[in-house]
């Protein structure tokens, strides 16, 4: 009798705890997208929007099942996934394997399980979560630390492993999703350096391809080579001084560093022109030796670690010019096309330069709901999925587009606080996760359609036609409300 | 469990989320809020004008004789993805053409640099203008050749083999004409001579268009906003001609092997009834694609039958002039109807001579005009240059005497409702004060009283001095055309134009071209039906003189006004008076009398040879 009672208080609790504002964010995006794929998907010779025949008909019964979905996995305890992560988890990368194995080759890619004969599903969107659920009961281990690096490397490998998975399915743009996790570890207390590490690489690569048949005043000097060398010496030197706090080492570095690269810029300009690359090289080259030097003197292992991503710095822009170089032609027009060093609208450019043209298009307010030309009439390819914000673009314009995002910034704080107020790891981890996937689709989608980021084949949740991609992301955002609304219940 | 170390760090994370979205919203406001560069640009992507064409108004001559109409004419359209099992070698043989140029004509849609809107899912031009009748042949076996369509254009076709000066033709618009009016697209046909040219505005009427929506293949998907924004094409207007079509036949007629111009004019409406150019040539030559061909030929040919010489060509109008200078010399008051000047067989004074044939002497104005003397109008002129009563130097004398040619409609266009028109030339004071360097005197310029020297008129103001003495002191600009369907003609060619000579004055020049008729010059002019009055002109040039003849019938009343101008005719009454009289007769009478018909088929075999220069 007693415990009757504490049950049905139990599920009062939870269903007072659920984080209704999620939900109605929740319920926005759904309902949003939905009328952006209308617009998206209108067939000239079936204009009827519920028609099971036509996409927008289809997203009806996609959204409708999400939501039956999630009201079941409300009713899922959070016990079970604490149970059964490791266990979902391997079921996940099983069903990855077979993947590769049995999926017929769409456009390429073999990520694909047919299930009936319209019907098909991506495990790869279902495996985020599994991937999350695991993570979060590792990191929730009693005496796990981040700081160890054999507990790190597990949490790495659970990451690595599936990406590999997919990489080999040929889906190599989901696979950069799960890069999302590692803002999620850095919350966790990764050290910050990593990311910092990451970000400098990405700067190297662009400042350096883009530059780089650009040269200074009438030297023979490149500007991407220079401004790589000079980022890698300010880079390095930074390090030092801020892990290090040898004053002296900075000091000394600073001046024969920027010393030997000033008097070499002053003896090209005057004097004879030369190529002063050489010389910041060979500066770089003695201020590697000497943290090395330090390392060995010190015996501290930072040193050794800052002179590691030194060689790493200098030696990234030639290794990339050389794996540039070497890379497919469509793949180097691509980049080429996203670095703005080549204006290709007819060839690799044609997507981004058809989307520019649609968002342009729309204006303050938009063209109206399927009043857009350029997204009704198929001038973008793949807008109904990966380019679906064009629609939003074009038929609703600043207003709509910049709206969504708002809309979407709520979403995302909105579950940085729940993920905050979970009492256990597991909770916030998992949540982290989830937010953290959110942002990564949000950021690469939308910067891909606007031309800022590069061309990768990744849904913009709730708003990109399909079910796979639907449910995936209702099933990751839905336990974690279950296990949020379970967060005033003692553990049992 | 919370791990309160890092919880600052969701700081940084929600700031990256805030960043981004921040960093996106910017770039949105770029591309939405700034010009309208990507509204055009996808504006340009989805509308596709389906143009539709307005049928050309036809044009009828004066009695509702159709000269120029339309006929369908057929374009074989192509669409690259919808040919398949293709009976190449039928095909060819259905069309009539050959294997080869298939194969070349498929390559060059295909080619995207000579065919730069190419897409294989729309129809592309495959071979232009196929007549009805081969068209059928095609039609029968269309079912068989997929991916080909048919679209329907017009080509206009002429009804007569004359008028081909006056009709004009229309071609496909230059890129300059395309520059220089929006109205015009590439592809599109404009009149480029005659009254097609002339009336383009009317005739062409308004295109109309469909706005429709394509796809990114290039394929319809339908109307935008339902066809709201359509609009129907306006059909052109049909033209009436004031040319007699009976008349303008027989003057080319009549012309045949020779050069020269007909000009008849109605005095009282300043209707054109005929207006010849010979050489002429046949108006079918300009239908459909051969005109290119044709017109290249013609361009090319040393006697120029694409000139319209009866607005084009200027001449020195000889004998016809001096009724003008007749009508001077009185209004001026340098002579009276009784003032005799003398001649003995010309012009003498000072050493200078200008001659003249046997006639009695010394003579008044009427007989010098039936006798077309020389003499008396180079008196005329010499007293008026000379007088100083009146003038206070020679030069306010000659531009006095300008301005009464000017008032006559010499000198400058008369404005004729067709391209191409020449002015001819008076010359003033300053002319000749540049010529001679300020020295010259009436005696140095005196030719022009007889419509030589300097002076040059086209045909069209001969025959408009023809109308002005008909109307007794006013014209009405010369135009060709009657009516407008549904509208109607310029203000400009209804209103008057006074001479600055008064009306009592034409009619003793009218007496003296009658005289001339009954017994002077033009003898052979006339017609015991209906009193004729005539001028003829010889007119001296380096080669033969030219025959010219300036009359019109009847006397009391007018209908119709003419100008003959025959190159290298010898004297007046050789060519000019017997051809004007039958344009008189035919246009009066409706008719030729057998007498006249014969007169006529003589005159029309009676060639002159101009040999091989060049004109």
């Amino acid at each position: 009798m007693k415990r009757t009672m504490e049950q049905e208080t139990g599920s009062k609790g939870i269903f007072l705890s659920i984080d209704w504002i999620t939900i109605l964010l929740y319920v926005i995006l759904i309902v949003w997208g939905w009328f952006s794929v209308c617009g998206a998907c209108y067939d000239f010779n079936n204009p009827d929007l519920f028609s099971w025949e036509t996409n927008s008909g289809k997203q009806i019964v996609w959204g409708g099942s999400s939501l039956v979905l999630a009201a079941v996995l409300m009713l899922i305890e959070k016990r079970f996934y604490d149970t059964a992560a490791y266990v979902i988890y391997g079921a996940l990368m099983l069903l990855l394997m077979v993947t590769i194995v049995i999926a017929p080759d769409t456009k390429g890619s073999r990520s694909w399980l047919p299930i009936t004969s319209s019907v098909k599903i991506q495990p790869a969107e279902f495996a985020k979560f599994a991937v999350a659920l695991a993570l979060g009961k590792l990191m929730d281990k009693y005496g796990f630390n981040i700081k160890k690096p054999k507990d790190i490397g597990i949490a790495i490998a659970l990451i690595i492993f599936p990406m590999l998975l997919i990489i080999a399915q040929k889906e190599t743009g989901s696979a950069l999703v799960y890069f999302a996790f590692f803002l999620m570890l850095y919350r966790e207390g990764m050290t910050g350096s990593l990311l910092f590490c990451g970000f400098a690489c990405v700067v190297y690569f662009v400042v350096g391809m883009k530059f780089s048949q650009d040269y200074i005043a009438n030297m023979p000097v490149s500007i991407g080579e220079f401004s790589v060398l000079m980022l890698a010496m300010i880079f390095t030197i930074g390090m030092v001084w801020t892990y290090c706090h040898n004053r002296f080492a900075v000091r000394l570095m600073a001046a024969v560093c920027f010393g030997a690269t000033l008097l070499a810029m002053l003896f090209s300009l005057f004097v004879i022109p030369f190529d002063v690359c050489y010389v910041m090289l060979g500066a770089c080259i003695l201020m590697i030796l000497y943290i090395i030097g330090l390392a060995i003197y010190t015996r501290l292992y930072k040193y050794a670690l800052i002179a590691l991503f030194a060689i790493v710095s200098c030696s990234l822009f030639y290794m990339s010019s050389t794996l540039f170089a070497h890379l497919a032609d469509h793949q180097r027009t691509r980049i080429e096309v996203l670095l703005g060093m080549k204006d290709d609208p007819r060839g690799a450019g044609y997507n981004v330069n058809q989307a520019k043209i649609a968002i342009g298009s729309g204006g303050l307010t938009g063209k109206g709901f399927l009043n857009g030309t350029q997204t009704k009439l198929k001038y973008v390819p793949e807008q109904h999925t990966d380019f679906i914000f064009c629609t939003v673009g074009e038929e609703e314009g600043f207003v709509g587009s910049a709206g969504v995002l708002i809309v979407y910034l709520f979403f995302i704080w909105r579950l940085i606080i729940v993920a905050e107020r979970q009492p256990d790891t597991m909770g916030r981890v998992y949540g982290y996760c989830v937010l953290c996937i959110f942002l990564f689709h949000l950021f690469i989608n939308v910067g891909m359609v606007l031309g800022l980021t590069p061309v990768i084949g990744i849904p913009l949740p709730f708003f990109s036609y399909g079910g796979s991609s639907l449910w995936g992301f209702t099933l990751l955002l839905f336990i974690f409300l279950r296990m949020d609304a379970e967060r005033n219940l003692k553990r049992q | 469990m919370k791990n309160h170390v890092y919880e600052n760090r969701k700081f940084i994370i929600g700031g990256i989320a805030l960043v981004i979205v921040l960093c996106y919203i910017v770039r949105l406001a770029f591309l939405q809020l700034s010009d309208g560069e990507y509204k055009s640009r996808a504006d340009n992507n989805a509308f596709f004008n389906n143009i539709i064409f307005p049928s050309r108004g036809v044009i009828y001559d004066r009695n509702g004789e159709l000269l120029v109409y339309n006929q369908p004419a057929y374009d074989i359209m192509v669409v690259m993805r919808e040919v398949k099992n293709l009976d190449t070698l039928d095909f060819c043989n259905t069309l009539g053409i050959t294997k080869k140029f298939f194969d070349e004509r498929m390559e060059t849609i295909k080619n995207t640099n000579k065919n730069p809107g190419y897409s294989s899912y729309t129809q592309q031009l495959f071979y232009a203008q196929i007549p009805a009748a081969e068209f059928s042949i095609f039609q029968e076996k269309l079912f068989r050749f997929h991916g080909f369509y048919v679209r329907e254009r017009t080509i206009r076709r002429y009804a007569t083999d004359h008028c081909a000066h006056i009709l004009g033709d229309v071609a496909e618009v230059s890129q300059k004409e395309v520059d220089n009016d929006d109205y015009y697209d590439p592809g599109d046909y404009i009149g480029k001579q005659g009254v097609e040219r002339s009336y383009e505005p009317e005739l062409r009427g308004v295109k109309g268009v469909q706005i429709l929506l394509r796809d990114a293949r290039g394929r319809i998907q339908g109307h935008y906003r339902n066809g709201a924004l359509d609009r129907k094409p306006v059909p052109g207007k049909s033209l009436t001609l004031s040319i007699d079509a009976k008349v303008q036949a027989l003057g080319e007629r009549l012309m045949e092997g020779k050069m020269g111009a007909i000009v008849a004019i109605e005095p009282k409406t300043g209707e054109i009834l005929c207006m010849v150019s010979a050489p002429s040539y046949d108006p079918h030559r300009m239908e459909g694609k051969q005109r290119g061909t044709q017109m290249m030929e013609m361009q090319h040919d040393p006697m120029k039958p694409m000139l319209n010489r009866a607005i084009a060509g200027t001449y020195p109008p000889g004998s016809t002039f001096k009724t003008s200078q007749g009508l001077t010399f009185l209004q001026e008051g340098i002579i009276t109807s009784s003032t005799s000047y003398p001649c003995s067989r010309g012009f003498r004074y000072g050493g200078m001579k200008v001659g003249c044939h046997g006639h009695g002497a010394p003579l008044p104005l009427i007989p010098a005009i039936a006798t077309s003397c020389n003499g008396y109008f180079c008196w005329g002129l010499y007293h008026m240059l000379s007088n100083r009563k009146n003038y206070k130097n020679i030069q306010e004398a000659l531009t006095t005497w300008k301005d009464y040619m000017v008032s006559m409609g010499f000198g400058y266009k008369l404005g004729v409702d067709l391209p191409g028109e020449a002015r001819g030339m008076i010359p003033n004071a300053q002319f000749y004060d540049k010529a001679y360097k300020d020295s010259w005197n009436p005696l140095s310029v005196i030719s022009i009283a007889i419509g030589q020297g300097e002076v040059t008129l086209t045909p069209l103001q001969i025959a408009n001095l023809g109308a002005t003495i008909a109307n007794r002191g006013y014209y009405i600009t010369p135009h060709i055309v009657k009516g407008v369907e549904g509208g109607h003609i310029a203000d400009s060619l209804k209103e008057k134009h006074y001479t600055k000579v008064e009306k009592q004055y034409y009619e003793m020049i009218a007496e003296g071209m009658r005289k001339a008729v009954l017994g002077g010059t033009c003898r052979s002019a006339n017609n015991s039906q209906y009193a004729v009055c005539g001028k003829t002109g010889t007119a001296q040039n380096r080669g033969k003189d030219h025959s010219a003849f300036m009359g019109f019938a009847p006397m009391e009343n007018p209908k119709i006004a003419v100008a003959v101008y025959v190159e290298n005719g010898g004297f007046g009454a050789t060519y000019g008076v017997p051809i004007g009289a039958l344009i008189m007769e035919q246009y009066i009478n409706g008719k030729l009398s057998p007498a006249s018909e014969a007169k006529a088929a003589s005159f029309q075999s009676r060639h002159i040879d101009y040999g091989t220069r060049a004109r």
